[in-house]
């Protein structure tokens, strides 16, 4: 008779280092399909920002729009939210991180948003290199005006409708490393055990961090013929290693046999962990992963996992030398520092 | 772990705690949901069919139901289940047409029951519409046994008992009412096809300490004075008190007490307060009739002034737990008296026998219990049946409600010549509740209301007039509310491995995380890596049979709302929300 979520939690849930449970980072119910791969990647999303403890407060949720984009709305109840203009969400985000670099940015995205309408605004964002984590969750179709099939398609999927798509996809992790992003990586919405720790990544990353999530839709693209399905995905999934984000405070107990793991310090002190790693692979050599990605492509497979990392990477703000602080705790004397400064500007200038 | 075989009647059975721990196994939230729907009849029926007496136990049941609640796991305070029966009780219609007939012709078999308590009536109520002739034996002049004789009229009104009651007797009953059996070996000669004994626990514990015979008629034992009060033999009893004993018996002495013209009375019990046997509920109304509890007094003598009782004297005493056993150990202090006029004295009853000849065919063991098998009830004479506190020793009104269902479904067995280990196994039915999309038929919003209180009789007025019910049961907007608190988790979350496409959204949605998705183990090593840690041993793990990704459904039962936002939330129906049938088969 009902479909609201009951007030009760169980009373034995984990909590992490600021006392809060997941509860804390819940959001709305939401109000997709039933088991949309979106939901999935809200859980997952949700999950990451418990178990670093991040504050609800010091993250910033921003979307487009798409099925994709009404997500923030389900997830981090307590953060910032700010669902903007189709395709328009990198702008947003630009401008909000620009005036206040304290936060976390989240962005989120679907394949219409992004690969579409805001493909401009995407790849510039890239070019950029905005401190910001940019999800987009890819289903190939469009699913809020009944599943047309969208950019990211793959030629000779088949929709539910039968008709057989003959369009080459934009493969937006490829072009994300074509445009010199320094994070890119690429999951799957049913495998939480690879996103979490992915977008944890992200998070801890300092520089613009990229996830394609191949997120599949339920009501509209989940028959066979579709790649996008929950069936076709498992497949033909190849995962490039597994990958951990380790605390600074954790020790580091496990070591690999040498070619089969390896960790990557962050900023922070964090750590990224990096095991089983395929043959080959060299998470650090951005040519080494175009390349992948492409067999892969040219096998059929869906190479998942951590795709490329480089660690030495300077944002945006790092770029324009902007100022250290938020606007917001600029004071009057931090903006108009007085007739002397401008005295010594104007001296410059001559 | 394997794959959990849900095809077990006892599976589902379980998760239905209430259901489960009730002796009787009455279908607990099948009659709540009854009752939110304004059906008080048929939820009347539900219970009547299986504890016998509703309107009796929905004011005085012990409710082992009531601490398995799950609701009592995810917030304060379970459901009153225990106080929704009697709102279905004093609601209910005339129910008479929906009572069992009884067949124009017998079956030729005469059964003999000794005792009229509830054991006794329970399996009258089973055989009697089998054809079987019942021939009841009790010493009292009323049908009932310690219903009527051990439960004071203020929690339990004379009309509700003889209500129900009467409901049996009326079904062809031949009662031989102040009638009592002193001899086992002159039944067995009367040739009856089979004897049932629910004699109960009759005979009260005394306390010998000095003084005792001197202190002569002012020490009562408990449950014959509550007896003597429930016939009208006694009228009062002194201004000062003690009642000696911390279960439910010396509350119902401290308690009449007071209505009987105890205007000092004194619950005095040797063990801590914390460990009174009496159920909370009773020790709480007491209280509240101005009775203080004095624990850690351990009775040393009974003190005569003038050859009458004027008090007793006690020995203070701390517990000591060592190693899980508690001893009393004197605490040094002086010996404390207290005064009294009467004493009552409630530590304890005993079975007793003595009518039952050594030479009758029926063994007992050394401590004068009959040898009775656990199952079917059936002593070494196999004729003779035991039940109620009379079998196993003093439990309480609903498992002897549970003896009579199972003593009645041996003595049909034993009367056609058929196996009575061959038990009839339960009437299970498991049925899919979903209507449409968001549209189940039963209610699954959980609400967030806290227990709510019964309100009670003015204590003035209460105190004064000893048949004046307490207790005067919810009004039907807060019975409505109080059922609408059940979370109906005899609607079971039911998994379908094949349909899962493993898009976790199950698991995303689940209010209190029961639901994971991951690699087999080990029960004890599974239950660690579970969204949720699975603490609760005595809860099971739902798992399926592996997946597609090599993983297994993992469901930890504990804490499930059954809101069903599992079955909203899945794609492809794999989980499914359906109702559990479950009652316990009947003689015949």
């Amino acid at each position: 008779m009902t479909y609201i979520r009951p007030k009760f939690r169980h009373p034995d849930l984990p909590k992490n280092d600021l006392g809060y449970t997941t509860r804390e980072y819940e959001g709305s119910l939401s109000t997709l399909c039933a088991g949309c791969g979106h939901d999935s990647i809200s859980g997952s999303i949700l999950q990451a920002c418990f178990e670093l403890s991040i504050p609800p407060h010091r993250i910033a949720k921003l979307s487009g729009i798409g099925c994709s984009s009404k997500t923030p709305n389900y997830f981090l109840g307590n953060s910032h939210g700010f669902n903007s203009v189709h395709g328009r969400m990198p702008s947003v985000a630009t401008g909000a991180n620009m005036a206040n670099r304290d936060l976390i940015y989240m962005g989120v995205s679907g394949d219409g948003d992004t690969a579409s309408i805001g493909m401009g605004q995407f790849v510039h964002v890239i070019r950029r290199n905005l401190n910001m984590v940019y999800i987009v969750m890819n289903n190939g179709c469009y699913g809020l005006t009944k599943g047309q099939d969208s950019a990211t398609a793959d030629a000779g999927s088949k929709s539910k409708a039968g008709s057989v798509n003959p369009f080459q996809p934009i493969d937006l992790a490829g072009l994300a490393l074509e445009l010199g992003a320094s994070f890119v990586a690429q999951s799957f919405s049913g495998d939480k055990e690879q996103l979490i720790p992915l977008i944890k990544a992200a998070i801890s990353h300092p520089g613009f961090a990229f996830i394609n999530v191949i997120s599949p839709c339920v009501t509209f693209n989940n028959n066979p013929g579709s790649t996008k399905s929950y069936d076709y995905v498992r497949e033909h999934i190849e995962e490039t290693g597994k990958t951990d984000l380790v605390p600074e405070k954790s020790e580091i107990l496990a070591s690999y046999e040498s070619g089969t793991g390896t960790e990557v310090m962050l900023h922070d002190g964090t750590f990224i962990k990096l095991e089983k790693l395929a043959a080959n692979r060299d998470p650090f050599n951005r040519m080494e992963a175009m390349n992948a990605l492409r067999n892969a492509r040219n096998r059929n497979e869906i190479l998942t996992g951590l795709l490329y990392i480089e660690t030495e990477t300077e944002d945006l703000h790092h770029t324009i030398n902007s100022t250290d602080r938020p606007l917001n705790t600029l004071e009057e004397e931090d903006l108009c520092p007085g007739s002397a400064v401008l005295a010594e500007i104007n001296e410059d200038l001559r | 772990m394997k794959p959990t075989d849900t095809k077990n009647p006892e599976y589902f059975h379980k998760v239905v705690d209430c259901q489960y721990a009730c002796p009787a196994h009455t279908p607990v939230p099948e009659y709540i949901r009854l009752i939110s729907a304004g059906k008080y009849t048929e939820a009347y029926m539900i219970n009547w069919e299986s504890n016998v007496f509703p309107g009796v136990l929905g004011r005085t049941c012990d409710r082992p139901c009531e601490p398995a609640c799950r609701r009592g796991r995810i917030e304060e305070e379970p459901v009153a289940i225990c106080r929704l029966k009697r709102v279905a009780a004093d609601n209910k219609d005339d129910v008479r047409a929906f009572m069992p007939g009884i067949p124009s012709e017998m079956n030729g078999k005469r059964i003999a029951l000794i005792g009229g308590g509830p054991a006794s009536l329970t399996v009258a109520r089973d055989l009697a519409p089998l054809g079987y002739e019942i021939h009841l034996y009790d010493e009292h002049a009323a049908g009932g046994g310690m219903m009527r004789s051990q439960i004071p009229s203020f929690r339990l009104p004379d009309d509700v008992l003889n209500e129900e009651v009467g409901y049996i007797l009326d079904m062809g009953i031949h009662t031989h009412f102040n009638t009592y059996v002193s001899s086992m070996n002159e039944i067995l000669e009367k040739g009856y096809d089979a004897v049932f004994v629910g004699t109960g626990a009759p005979r009260g514990r005394d306390l010998v300490l000095p003084g005792r015979e001197e202190a002569g008629k002012n020490v009562h034992v408990g449950i014959e004075w509550l007896a003597s009060v429930a016939f009208e033999h006694t009228h009062k009893i002194g201004k000062k008190v003690i009642v000696l004993g911390g279960g439910n018996t010396a509350m119902d002495c401290c308690r009449t007490s007071r209505r009987l013209g105890g205007e000092e009375v004194k619950v005095v019990v040797r063990s801590p307060f914390a460990e009174m046997k009496a159920s909370p509920w009773e020790i709480e109304d007491a209280m509240h009739e101005d009775i203080p509890i004095l624990e850690n007094h351990v009775p040393k003598a009974y003190v005569i002034e003038n050859g009458k009782l004027v008090g007793m004297t006690f020995e203070k005493v701390k517990a000591v737990y060592e190693q899980g056993k508690r001893t009393l150990v004197p605490s040094g202090e002086p010996e404390v008296f207290i005064e009294a006029d009467d004493v009552l004295v409630a530590v304890g009853q005993q079975n007793s026998f003595p009518w039952i000849e050594r030479d009758s065919g029926v063994d007992f063991d050394q401590w004068g219990m009959p040898l009775v098998d656990a199952l079917t009830h059936q002593s070494t004479n196999q004729r003779v049946f035991f039940g109620g506190d009379a079998a196993f020793g003093p439990k309480n009104v609903i498992t002897a409600v549970a003896h009579g269902h199972q003593v009645a479904i041996s003595i049909d067995l034993y009367c056609k010549g058929e196996a009575l280990t061959e038990r009839p196994a339960p009437f299970t039915n498991l049925v899919s509740k979903k209507m449409g999309i968001h549209e189940w038929s039963y209610d699954n919003d959980v609400v967030n209301d806290q227990r709510f209180i019964v309100p009670q009789a003015e204590k003035k007025a209460a105190l004064s007039d000893r048949k004046l019910e307490v207790e005067l049961g919810f009004d039907i907007q807060t019975a409505i509310k109080e059922a609408h608190r059940c979370l109906n988790c005899d609607v079971q979350t039911v998994f379908e491995k094949d349909k899962c496409i493993e898009c976790d959204a199950c698991v995303d949605i689940c209010p209190t995380a029961c639901i994971t998705f991951t690699v087999n183990g080990e029960e004890a090593e599974l239950r660690t890596r579970l969204k949720a840690p699975a603490l609760n041993l005595t809860q099971d793990l739902y798992v399926s049979d592996t997946l597609p990704t090599q993983r297994v459904m993992v469901k930890d039962e504990d804490v499930c709302l059954h809101c069903g936002l599992c079955a909203e939330r899945c794609p492809t129906s794999a989980w499914d929300m359906q109702q559990y049938l479950y009652k316990v088969t009947k003689a015949g």
